[in-house]
């Protein structure tokens, strides 16, 4: 059996948590009338047509203005209103950020972000629209909470855990397609990881895509009797500080992937804990530059992200 | 009472107003120079430039219905009209007029900007009587554009209004918002201009042009109301009236004003732009004010 991001043991469904979240987001809609979708032209890459026709007064398309719509939604709120502000990850989060700090986690405002063609995963459109720094951008943000699920039961719980919550959140999607890897019982919540897989040699902090190739590289270490752990941080910010000391300290190895700059990820948001807490070696995989345009796959493979290219790095450890 | 003599009796009234309106701002004046020049720090320019359009909008009243609808008493009142100061440093004006409404107390402008104090340098949402947060130049309108969205989806006839400054038309963001406010056909938005002509590093139209305001919003889809007397409270109450009888369009007054307006030193300076007055300005500027304010009640 080939392991990694597009061979996985199957489950029940496919698809993408950009897809996964315009469904919910239906649902969502009925459940609660104060939600509002504002979208910058993005709306069919976040499944939102369900929403729009669901909810015709609710759904407002902006146009290619982000930040417009950003500064928008803090009005919205004025009206106890709580916007999603949907589009590209790159968009929302990096020719708006100022516009997310100053006018929406300033004054503590509930309003959730939602960012779609994450990552190097986002393909074909080229480095351009491969959002590689959003995680490190919003995470900086005070009052900002940062979540990214790696399935469609994820994304539903999450955006849960959002509607319960208040403040702004950045909700970090893909679009390309994913197993389910969780059943119904899991839980998300900020501020919680998650074990997924315990283990004593290595452990793997992920989330997202990554996540799920990380899952397929601890298969391959098993089988060289490496016994690893694979622990989904899929609340970025917070970050379950406990739960990743505790993981830390039961492995000799301690590696974060993710589909994301290492400058100022996980891979920073680790080793700010374990620097402070628990000193070790740390290896961090991610990007350490600007992408290029290809298949998703194609660019996994070749940026080591795939579970062949991680188990080689981590390989490479001992 | 005869047709005319009711009237007379309206006109009286109307004088009494604009006599009241033209007191505030003179009083509104002496208080924001005393407050930033006890900070040394304000934009003084030009909260001088906007004190005459926030007094027409907090105090002004058209036939005894006032411009806007709010109760410092009522915070979060469903009823209320909202305004968005997106030139966030005219700040120390703004800050003066709630203080004197009663949105908080007086004393506040003692510690104007100073360290653990209510009043910050731009203005921020847990200031009473402040909706957004504002002085990230541009963000304004945005704000003031998803609010006047959000009362439409509520069926709420409530009305928002914006004041931002020439200068800050050089921000994209404006555009943004002025394209999707015509877009979204919001007849309950009003925007107002406080066109000065000046920013802080000189003459707009050297630094960056960005006239002609009025065509522009126009072609945008907007209605324009231009006021060429920024200050004279008649006309900022006529253009006001016009721009809210505007339907299904946004409509904006485009004010003429004068950076500094009221202290005959700093006017038209746009080295006053950001800097208070120091004590020996003071002693130039308040009597001149006091006395403008003592000439009104003869």
């Amino acid at each position: 059996m080939t392991l990694g991001l597009f061979n996985k043991p199957v489950y029940d469904e496919i698809a993408s948590t950009a897809k996964s979240f315009g469904d919910a987001m239906v649902k969502l809609g009925a459940k609660y009338k104060n939600v509002v979708v504002l979208d910058a032209n993005a709306g069919r890459f976040l499944n939102l047509g369900g929403f729009a026709r669901a909810f015709p007064d609710r759904y407002f398309n902006f146009g290619n203005a982000e930040s417009n719509m950003i500064g928008a939604a803090a009005g919205f709120t004025i009206r106890g209103k709580i916007p999603f502000v949907c589009s590209f990850s790159m968009f929302i989060t990096g020719r708006a950020w100022e516009q997310i700090r100053n006018a929406i986690a300033y004054p503590l405002l509930n309003v959730k972000f939602v960012g779609a063609f994450s990552g190097i995963l986002c393909g074909e459109d080229g480095a351009t629209y491969q959002a590689l720094e959003d995680v490190a951008l919003m995470r900086a943000i005070p009052n900002m909470k940062v979540a990214c699920p790696s399935d469609s039961v994820e994304t539903k719980q999450a955006l849960e855990a959002m509607m319960n919550d208040y403040g702004p959140t950045y909700f970090r999607l893909n679009n390309t397609p994913v197993n389910n890897l969780h059943d119904d019982n899991h839980k998300f919540e900020f501020g919680r990881g998650h074990v997924y897989k315990p283990g004593t040699d290595v452990c793997i902090f992920s989330y997202g895509d990554t996540f799920h190739s990380s899952l397929g590289v601890a298969e391959m270490l098993e089988r060289d009797g490496v016994s690893t752990m694979v622990v989904n941080l899929s609340s970025i910010a917070p970050l379950d500080e406990n739960l990743v000391v505790e993981c830390a300290k039961q492995a000799s190895h301690v590696v974060t992937v993710e589909d994301h700059q290492i400058t100022g990820g996980i891979g920073t948001a680790v080793a700010e804990v374990l620097s402070r807490d628990y000193p070790t070696k740390l290896t961090r995989l991610g990007m350490n530059g600007f992408g290029e345009s290809g298949k998703p796959e194609d660019l996994y493979k070749k940026y080591r992200l795939d579970a062949v290219g991680i188990y080689e790095q981590i390989k490479a450890l001992f | 009472m005869s047709i005319s003599e009711s009237n007379r009796v309206i006109i009286e009234s109307f004088r009494d107003h604009l006599k009241f309106l033209r007191k505030k701002s003179l009083e509104l004046r002496i208080e924001l120079l005393k407050a930033t020049n006890k900070a040394q720090f304000g934009h003084t320019g030009s909260s001088l430039s906007a004190v005459d359009i926030l007094v027409t909008l907090y105090y002004g009243k058209f036939h005894d219905r006032p411009v806007m609808q709010f109760d410092p008493q009522k915070p979060g009142w469903d009823g209320q009209d909202y305004f968005v100061l997106s030139k966030g440093h005219a700040c120390p004006a703004l800050y003066a007029i709630l203080a004197d409404l009663g949105f908080f107390p007086k004393e506040e402008m003692q510690h104007l900007f100073q360290m653990n104090s209510l009043l910050q340098g731009h203005p921020v949402k847990k200031i009473p009587g402040i909706v957004l947060n504002a002085g990230s130049l541009g963000h304004g309108l945005s704000g003031a554009l998803g609010l006047a969205m959000a009362l439409k989806a509520d069926r709420n006839s409530n009305r928002v209004f914006c004041l931002v400054g020439d200068g800050e038309l050089q921000e994209g963001q404006v555009w943004e918002a002025a394209m999707a406010a015509a877009h979204y056909k919001l007849d309950n938005l009003v925007l107002i201009v406080d066109d000065n002509g000046l920013q802080i590093e000189g003459p707009t139209r050297a630094v960056m042009s960005v006239d002609p305001i009025v065509d522009k919003f126009e072609s945008f889809g907007w209605k324009t109301v231009p006021v060429w007397g920024g200050h004279n409270f008649e006309e900022l109450l006529s253009g006001l009236e016009r721009a809210i009888e505007v339907q299904r369009r946004p409509a904006v007054v485009v004010a003429h004003t004068i950076k500094g307006k009221g202290v005959s030193f700093a006017e038209n300076k746009s080295f006053y732009h950001g800097v208070p007055f120091s004590d020996e300005e003071m002693a130039v500027a308040v009597p001149a004010l006091e006395e403008e304010l003592a000439l009104l009640d003869l």
